[in-house]
């Protein structure tokens, strides 16, 4: 009984206040950086990722755990991305409202339609995704509608300040549309550009703007590259036009620089999310540098 | 872990096996619905398999083991000689409906003898209790420790720290109940209570009418910048034991009836590079253990009093220097302090010497889904100096495992 009392006494001490902010745990830095355009200070984001990491090996941390434990609104990209260390969050935090099936949980992938969905997998074919490639905040046109469910159940969660986020949602709408249409006009000229990647995680820019990927650093799914396989890559891209070898700011360079210097293809780092290279703070900055970069690598 | 066969107790039953294998073979390739469909196979609970390997070569014979100071449980010693199958590990897990979660872990062991059929872990779990709270019911492993709630697939090194075997059978797990909360703060705090049937060591006999065993334990952790994270704790472990046998290597058996109690310090931090475990980390960890036991001991003729205290700690590092290769050192140390009336045997409780062990391993993971590993440790947990080595496999099919802490 004691034991009870403490507890309670424990809940108490350490319960933070009812606040205005709505607390959202985003899983990666795009979602909180989204998540910020349409709640502004009517929202306390943090995301459990940073640009430097892997999504796909986080360790469920204790700090990850606390945070869980706090959120009032979980949103991830889902389709498996985030498969290693969620589902332990979640049953960890001890959290009800953010459980999947709730309002509080948000799956940014059942937003958008995903691509290459297989048909059947088999370990052997690597760390494939089993619902289909997640790597979706690549194609601007699914940041919108992502932003848009979003911001729907930000609405249903917060009722005080729905038409707040109704406005600025809206607003970072229009905004993003205009600049989706500058976007595809300044990369017209990539459609057709040939490109080597390290992980298949640019299928949906490839989508977007044709770009034409001709091989993965990776010789399979989250198969970290080989020597072999990059030999054999070496002689795949020898009677193409490959213009760029491109990895994300998480992925080592060696296998990049490696290939980059027997065949004088440049090695580029596209960000993936907000933040991952210094000048692409925000979303909007983050399709700029996209943008500009394959077309200087395109020359 | 390596569990021994247990006559009777824990039989195989081989239909229940075969069956078993027959839902396995289900696991791969696994169709996959498209986008929105429902398919009565999206209700299937994520199943994984595990297999795991060995080679071992001992300088002396693991058959002789003990550990000085202590008597081991049944289930505490050494894999055997050669080649062996460790466990093979069947899970399954999944949602029950809205509110609760349920997870099964199999593990069949198979020796010379027999095939063991043992229930790990068959528990069910609340998803939605409200203030942090979850409430879980069924078998499983404690959250006493660090150590003690991994998984042998999990583990760092081959086997289990020094003073896991000696003081907790290798770990302690059993059926019973348990409940956790989590503070709503910016630092990691949980705190939890368990109570067991009480039949697992460093209990047995499931004493006080199947509630003979409790828990405590508090857990605290952070991280420091990007790059750092860390986890500390304190544990209780109080148990009573009705007629705990351990066999020792003369083949006489021991009993020990009374109170034993276990204390848990750990501590554990862990570095990544740029915050990203995949491409190089650290990780170190230790902790110490603190049992005292005070009851009787019997043998086939006779019975004396005994009181022991037993500590002893284990401190670990594993550096991933390049991604997929890791290797790491381990140092187990073990003291104690027994008082035991006259009995016609000699015990490993009357041997002061205090058991030590230096371990050093290198593994290789092709993928987060295959490890292979060598081992080479110089166990002195005995009178003379044992060397050992032990060459590993641990493989995963089936559902993608989880990334604890
Ligand atoms: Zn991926």
């Amino acid at each position: 009984m004691q034991k009870i009392y403490f507890l309670m006494l424990l809940g108490i001490v350490f319960n933070v206040p009812a606040n205005a902010a709505l607390r959202i745990f985003s899983c990666e830095p795009e979602w909180a950086a989204l998540a910020k355009e349409i709640g502004n200070d009517k929202v306390d984001v943090t995301s459990a990722t940073t640009p430097d990491q892997d999504v796909h090996y986080i360790q469920a941390r204790p700090s990850l755990i606390a945070q869980m434990r706090r959120a009032d609104l979980v949103v991830c990209t889902g389709a498996d991305l985030e498969v290693g260390w969620l589902p332990v969050l979640l049953r960890q935090g001890g959290n009800a409202k953010v459980q999947p099936g709730q309002d509080g949980f948000f799956d940014a992938s059942s937003a958008v339609q995903l691509l290459e969905v297989p048909t059947s997998v088999d370990r052997s074919m690597g760390d494939v995704h089993p619902y289909g490639n997640p790597h979706l905040q690549l194609d601007p046109h699914n940041i919108a509608k992502v932003a848009a469910a979003l911001a729907a159940r930000m609405e249903k969660l917060d009722a005080a300040d729905a038409s707040l986020f109704q406005q600025r949602s809206t607003d970072f709408l229009l905004r993003w549309n205009q600049a989706i249409d500058k976007w595809t006009q300044d990369g017209a000229g990539l459609k057709g550009m040939q490109i080597v990647t390290h992980h298949r995680s640019y299928v949906y820019l490839d989508h977007w703007l044709g770009l034409e990927e001709i091989g993965s650093l990776e010789p399979k799914p989250g198969i970290e590259p080989t020597t072999g396989h990059l030999a054999q890559l070496l002689d795949q891209v020898k009677n193409k036009h490959v213009k760029a070898i491109v990895r994300s700011s998480y992925q080592d360079s060696r296998a990049s620089d490696w290939l980059s210097s027997r065949t004088g293809i440049k090695a580029i780092v596209l960000p993936h999310t907000a933040g991952s290279v210094p000048e692409a703070k925000d979303l909007f900055a983050m399709f700029d540098v996209i943008i500009a970069r394959l077309n200087e690598a395109n020359k | 872990m390596h569990r021994f066969s247990h006559a009777g107790r824990r039989a195989a039953h081989l239909t229940m096996f075969t069956c078993l294998l027959s839902c396995v073979t289900a696991i791969a390739p696994r169709p996959v619905a498209a986008q929105g469909a429902i398919t009565s196979n999206a209700f299937n609970p994520a199943l994984s398999l595990i297999l795991d390997g060995k080679y071992t070569n001992y300088s002396r014979d693991p058959r002789d083991y003990q550990i000085s100071g202590v008597l081991l449980g049944e289930e505490a010693g050494l894999p055997s000689r050669g080649l062996s199958l460790g466990e093979t590990e069947l899970a399954a897990s999944a949602n029950v409906d809205d509110k609760f979660y349920g997870q099964v872990t199999l593990s069949i062991s198979d020796n010379d003898e027999k095939t063991d059929l043992n229930v790990e872990e068959a528990f069910v779990q609340t998803t939605t209790l409200p203030q942090g709270l979850t409430a879980r019911a069924g078998k499983f492993l404690s959250d006493i420790g660090y150590q003690n709630s991994k998984h042998s697939h999990t583990w760092d090194f081959a086997d289990q720290p020094l003073v896991y075997r000696a003081l907790l059978g290798e770990q302690f797990g059993d059926t019973g109940v348990q409940l956790k909360w989590v503070a709503p703060t910016a630092l990691f705090v949980e705190l939890g209570g368990e109570a067991f049937r009480g039949s697992e060591f460093p209990a047995s006999g499931a004493g006080h009418d199947g509630v003979g065993a409790y828990t405590a334990f508090a857990h605290l952790g952070g991280d420091v910048g990007d790059t750092h994270s860390w986890r500390a704790g304190v544990s209780y472990l109080d148990t009573d034991a009705v007629n705990r046998e351990s066999t020792l290597p003369s083949d006489d058996i021991v009993a020990f009836t009374g109170q034993s109690r276990v204390w848990i310090a750990d501590a554990i931090w862990k570095w990544a590079d740029h915050g990203n475990p995949k491409t190089r980390n650290f990780v170190l960890q230790g902790e110490y253990l603190r049992r005292k036991e005070s009851g009787n001991l019997a043998t086939r003729l006779a019975t004396a009093a005994y009181d022991g205290t037993q500590s002893g700690f284990y401190v670990q590092g594993v550096y991933q220097f390049m991604p997929r290769w890791r290797a790491g050192v381990r140092y187990d140390r073990l003291s104690a302090d027994n008082t035991v009336g006259p009995l016609p045997i000699a015990t490993p409780l009357s041997d002061d010497r205090d058991p030590s062990r230096v371990t050093a391993m290198v593994d290789f993971s092709n993928s987060e889904f295959s490890r292979l590993r060598l081992q080479l440790a110089d166990d002195r947990s005995r009178a003379r100096s044992d060397r050992q080595l032990i060459l590993q496999y641990v493989f995963s099919l089936g559902a993608h495992g989880a990334h604890q802490f």
